[in-house]
């Protein structure tokens, strides 16, 4: 097992070396910052101490190591356009897009689940076939559509909830007041509509296979009411994988956030990155790459470890 | 086949092929055919854009200004009725609607084939070479599946800047793995049969095993994949171009005619954002719907 561990920790370095030096060298390429940041009317001199400021004079490779020598100590360079630390621009940042998040992947559940249970429970019925084809429609609209849509009939035609922003905050949450709440509802539904999908198909599958199983036949068999049956048995059988595997989303939760974020002006992460990408903000754009890497290794290797305890055979050929 | 009255011969059953099979079971699901006619229609839409277009959205000399954000239905100043209204330049909505479906659909298709080509050729490779070559092409796909799909793409495109063919580059780095995997998957069962054994044993040279013998039999959940990566391929080029991050301006898809009318929306003129989004929505729909249904009749184990 420890060896495993140490194979899979090294792994997961060699990974993160690799995307360091991919990101950099690709955002290194993307046009020249020069370019953007100093004003076309700066003389010579004014120029060279600026492209000095910014390390831009240096070869890549020099560049690339005082890169990770600062990576190493937490600094992941300064941004061009706010002049301020990138990774410290992120974090302020990041308390909204995982409020989003996090709210998108309750929805999800709140949602889902009932409705992916009885579609489950009923597979014949006309109720769970227009579930089901909902459950096709969610995977199929494209998220920044319905984001449109959304605004247009609940902010715009009915005038219920906000557009735009985060509104009022509590200690930077949004989710705390009133004001805030109403902003993070439509972001937060629109985030959820891909999950709340994948939740009901999961479910109805995860309460199809159970209900053929001995022990709920025997539960049945010893005269349990039919309601106990499910919300005992059934229920809480498969809402251990379901939560599994909606919690190993908050990765792919938080990437797609960026679409959300971008219909919604909704002041986090991904916002931010797509502005970054449009005045080629360099650092930022490396510290937030590098920041979702290291977040995605971080959580493939918690669930290969997860996989390895509940599954031994895994163990078994990590050692051969 | 020389002799001529065997082709005569009275045998009034078709002979059942395996592709014949195929069709009646396909055209058996009014759902799938509807996908697939519904498709058709957009492809032949799309196809013929330049010539039943109501007027060409990129030709300057046709545009007016003064047309502009006319509602749906309203009449231009050059007399054209904008049945889907107009943008912000005076641009006919139908007729940028049918230009885009051009660009959605040919960097769609055209990046799900190439996806395909690569992806199941390094499948291929893997399940028929094994070994060391097998774990460097598999390792490859666990880390490109292990990133979701729009934070590759999105970082891609950071690197390449904007354009059609970055975008296609964009998509099929992100989209081959799941070609490798599928068919890695039903080459490793197929490669341990006679015919593969035999071929073998002829001594066939390895390309021809792979793409003549090995590659057909591996064919029906690559289909599968290729349906539903195609509709996926539209929606995330749709994503990337409303990001900004995607086409050109010159070239307008349907995800920038849609990221196009967003400003808009907020004063009510809800038509230059809804109805390329509903062209989207409906491509989507209709391929996804071939491809769920694909699904049921190529795969054997839901066979009775």
């Amino acid at each position: 097992m420890t060896v495993y561990l140490l194979r899979r920790l090294f792994q997961s370095l060699l990974v993160l070396v690799a995307m360091s030096v991919i990101v950099f060298v690709g955002v290194y390429a993307v046009g020249d910052p020069v370019e953007i940041l100093i004003s076309p009317d700066a003389d010579q001199f004014e120029r060279e101490r600026a492209i000095r400021a910014l390390g831009l004079d240096l070869p890549l490779w020099q560049q690339y190591l005082v890169f990770v020598k600062n990576a190493l100590q937490g600094d992941l360079g300064r941004s061009f356009v706010f002049s301020e630390p990138a990774l410290q621009l992120i974090l302020q940042k990041m308390p909204a897009t995982l409020e989003l998040a996090f709210g998108a992947m309750f929805i999800s559940i709140l949602i889902g689940l009932p409705l992916g249970l009885y579609a489950g429970l009923k597979p014949d019925s006309p109720g769970a076939k227009v579930i089901m084809a909902g459950s096709i429609l969610g995977f199929s609209l494209p998220t920044f559509w319905v984001g449109l849509m959304l605004i247009m009939v609940f902010a715009v035609q009915l005038g219920w909830l906000p557009s735009t922003g985060r509104g009022e905050t509590l200690w930077g949450w949004s989710f705390l007041t009133a004001n805030g709440l109403s902003h993070l509802l439509l972001p937060a539904i629109n985030l959820a509509l891909f999950k709340i999908s994948l939740v009901i198909r999961l479910t109805r599958s995860g309460v199809r296979e159970t209900m053929l199983m001995d022990y709920v036949k025997f539960a049945r068999a010893k005269g349990l009411s039919p309601a106990r049956v499910t919300y005992v048995h059934v229920f809480k059988n498969i809402l251990i994988p379901v939560v599994t595997v909606v919690g190993l989303e908050l990765g792919s939760t938080i990437a797609f956030s960026v679409v959300t974020e971008s219909v919604f002006a909704w002041p986090g992460m991904g916002k931010l990155i797509i502005d970054s990408i449009n005045v080629l903000d360099r650092p930022v754009i490396v510290a937030y790459l590098m920041i979702i890497v290291l977040m995605f290794i971080v959580i493939n290797l918690i669930v290969d470890i997860l996989y390895s305890v509940l599954d031994p055979r895994v163990r078994l050929e990590g050692q051969a | 086949m020389s002799d001529v009255t065997l082709d005569k011969a009275p045998v009034a059953p078709k002979e059942e092929t395996p592709f014949r099979r195929f069709v009646s079971e396909f055209m058996a699901s009014k759902i799938a055919v509807g996908g697939l006619l519904v498709f058709s229609i957009i492809v032949v839409v799309a196809l013929l854009a330049p010539w039943i277009a109501p007027q060409n959205p990129y030709d300057l000399g046709q545009i007016d200004i003064m047309d502009g954000r006319l509602e749906p239905g309203e009449v231009g100043g050059s007399g054209i009725t904008h049945w889907l209204g107009t943008d912000d330049q005076g641009r006919d909505m139908l007729s940028g609607i049918m230009y885009g479906l051009r660009i959605s659909l040919t960097v769609g298709a055209g990046s799900a084939l190439i996806a395909c080509l690569v992806g199941a050729s390094l499948g291929l490779l893997a399940a028929y070479a094994g070994g060391r070559t097998d774990t460097v092409i598999m390792r490859l796909v666990d880390l490109q599946l292990s990133f979701p799909t729009i934070l590759a793409a999105l970082m891609i495109l950071a690197f390449l800047g904007k354009g059609i063919m970055n975008v296609v580059i964009a998509l099929v780095i992100v989209e081959w793995a799941y070609y490798a995997r599928t068919v890695r998957g039903s080459a490793l069962v197929e490669r341990r049969r006679e015919y593969i054994e035999a071929a073998q044993c002829l001594a066939l040279p390895t390309r021809r095993i792979l793409f003549r013998h090995l590659l057909p039999n591996c064919l029906p959940p690559l289909i599968v994949v290729g349906t539903i990566q195609v509709a996926r391929a539209i929606a995330l080029e749709a994503t990337l171009s409303f990001l900004g991050l995607g086409v050109p301006i010159t070239e307008p898809s349907l995800g920038l005619l849609i990221a196009n009318g967003y400003e808009y929306m907020l004063s009510g003129k809800y038509w230059i954002s809804f109805y390329p989004g509903v062209a989207l929505l409906v491509t989507i729909v209709s391929i996804n719907l071939m491809g769920d249904h694909l699904r049921d009749v190529l795969n054997p184990r839901l066979k009775k």
